[in-house]
């Protein structure tokens, strides 16, 4: 799926350089570019601008936050997509970020865990097996099972980048859904793993990280230590085409917010 | 009357002409299959090299280094199928014995509809129930911390072919001529006697493609064991958590892009040479034992 949309997002983007901005101008594009975690977000926002005005073209190519924010700077696109904060140097360099939502990544026990919070020190000794003991962090004696999603699941990397993990994790299970993830670790009294904030359900138990339970307002406020920002990125010095400025405020603005919702983040605005 | 005569032949004609096309459709989705396969599947074993892809003993296809070896994959697959057939087998034979043998007319139906039900159930619901009821239940009967892995593929699998391998040699079994065995029980020999003296020698060969199904199935199966094999990419060992060829694929092909997306489909390659070898193996057996 995602490929077919890199390809037509591909095509379409190499019909607009054929035809030329010439065209384009008249009806009016939005271009944006990176994160690929923000791919639900996004799409809601664009089929929603779309739908409001007719005849704009908007683009989307998700190609990761790197090439994003990349590509904006290069003036490729006219909006990049990053789901992580821009590096002092990236600022420098004259580029603007503009939050447009949060992700929240809840830690999930199994009910029956009596475990309340971990510091993020202690989830990342967790999961890259430094400690496999739940005694070791104030609950029963008892093994940890591990549970992840796979290997190219954003919700994974947000996880592994926050708590610094990348490829060092010894997961038990490697699950392909949300749903499994939430469905084992409520079958396992031992098991712990992580799901988006908006997925969570009462089968399983939220605990803290680092003293703070994930809600929208501790996401929001950025207390809470699991999360990303879903960032739109602007040149700071050059003005955005009418389109893209109107594509802009649309997606800071309140009416955005119940569809940034639905698509499973916290909107920022 | 001549008329009518080749009006009729032209309808038979056309009715034949038909049923070829239609039969060829069959063989085309084959051919089309195994070309898009080859063709999709070679590249990514010419890039990671033949034997480091299939002897390699790491698969960290998102990794900073990426490292594409399948021979856990390999490995999980042989000894799940394996394990499935070693429980399966003996029980899917005993009982197909007793069905078409020693069972009272009523009890046969009774079970024979039990048998057919257990084949119309997908798999998914296989899975669900591996994941709710026996995954639990294996943590807690040897004391593991947790009990997906290999084992509960097995079992899983174990039963899932149970309805093929029942069915297919109930078959067998019944379509032996009754004089077989009537000759038997006349020179002196008690029933049981009759039954694995005469009767499954001469059905043999059904029992042996009862087996073949059981091994195509139990190794094609992927849903079910997505759900309760644990999916990391271990080596097998019956309490860990394994991954095997077909959730391989399974797992990550809505994601995978470049030569990941490639070497997914070499591993695809991999198994339906893995499925073709078993059939021939087989059939070779089967050919040789009808002729000898």
């Amino acid at each position: 799926m995602k490929k077919v949309v890199i390809c037509v997002c591909a095509a379409m983007m190499a019909v607009m350089m054929l035809a030329g901005c010439g065209r384009s101008a008249s009806k009016g594009s939005v271009t944006t570019d990176g994160s690929t975690s923000m791919q639900a977000v996004i799409g809601v926002l664009g089929e929603a601008f779309t739908a409001k005005n007719e005849g704009v073209n908007f683009t989307y190519n998700p190609t990761g936050s790197g090439s994003g924010i990349t590509a904006v700077s290069n003036g490729i696109c006219d909006i990049g997509l990053s789901s992580r904060a821009l590096k002092d140097e990236e600022i420098a360099s004259g580029l603007t970020a503009t939050v447009l939502a949060y992700d929240g990544i809840a830690i999930i026990v199994n009910p029956n865990n009596p475990v309340e919070n971990l510091t993020i020190d202690e989830l990342s000794a967790i999961y890259t097996g430094e400690i496999t003991n739940w005694s070791a962090v104030g609950g029963s004696d008892s093994a940890i099972v591990l549970i992840g999603r796979e290997a190219e699941s954003g919700t994974r990397d947000g996880f592994e980048s926050i708590t610094n993990t990348v490829d060092g994790c010894k997961y038990r299970q490697e699950l392909t859904s949300t749903g499994d993830v939430i469905t084992t670790v409520s079958q396992n009294p031992d098991a712990i793993g992580y799901a988006s904030l908006a997925s969570v359900k009462d089968s399983v138990k939220v605990i803290a990280v680092d003293g703070v339970i994930p809600t929208e307002q501790s996401v929001k406020d950025g207390s809470y230590a699991i999360q990303r920002p879903f960032i739109l990125v602007t040149k700071t010095d050059v003005i955005l085409n009418d389109t893209a400025q109107k594509f802009f405020d649309y997606a800071i603005s309140n009416e955005a917010s119940e569809l940034i919702l639905s698509a499973g983040a916290v909107p920022a605005n | 009357m001549k008329t009518k005569v080749s009006r009729k032949e032209a309808a038979e004609k056309i009715i034949h002409g038909t049923f070829l096309i239609l039969g060829l459709v069959t063989v085309g989705c084959v051919l089309l299959i195994t070309i898009y396969l080859v063709i999709a599947g070679i590249p990514a074993i010419g890039k990671i090299g033949f034997f480091k892809f299939v002897f390699g003993s790491t698969w960290a296809s998102t990794a900073a280094e990426p490292s594409y070896g399948i021979l856990p994959f390999i490995l999980t697959s042989i000894y799940g199928t394996a394990g499935a057939i070693v429980i399966g087998v003996p029980v899917g034979f005993f009982t197909a014995v007793y069905l078409s043998k020693v069972a009272s007319k009523r009890v046969k139906t009774v079970m024979g509809e039990a048998v057919s039900l257990l084949a119309g159930i997908p798999s998914v619901v296989y899975g669900l129930v591996g994941m709710l009821v026996l995954v639990p239940a294996i943590r807690n009967i040897f004391g593991i911390p947790d009990g997906s892995g290999l084992l509960a593929a097995i079992i899983v699998l174990a039963v899932m072919i149970l309805p093929s391998i029942i069915k297919v040699s109930v078959n067998a079994l019944e379509a032996v001529p009754k004089e077989y065995e009537d000759a038997s029980l006349a020179l002196g020999a008690t029933p049981t006697e009759t039954y694995f003296r005469v009767s499954v020698p001469a059905a043999k060969s059904g029992i042996a493609s009862a087996v073949v199904l059981g091994v195509g199935r139990a190794i094609g199966e992927a849903m079910a064991v997505m759900m309760v094999s644990g999916n990391v990419p271990n080596m097998p060992s019956l309490f860990q958590s394994v991954r095997f060829l077909t959730t391989a694929v399974a797992s990550e092909m809505s994601y995978s892009a470049g030569l990941q997306r490639q070497a997914l489909f070499s591993i695809a390659l991999v198994l339906f040479l893995f499925i073709m070898l078993i059939n021939a193996t087989l059939n070779f057996f089967l050919k040789r034992k009808r002729e000898g």
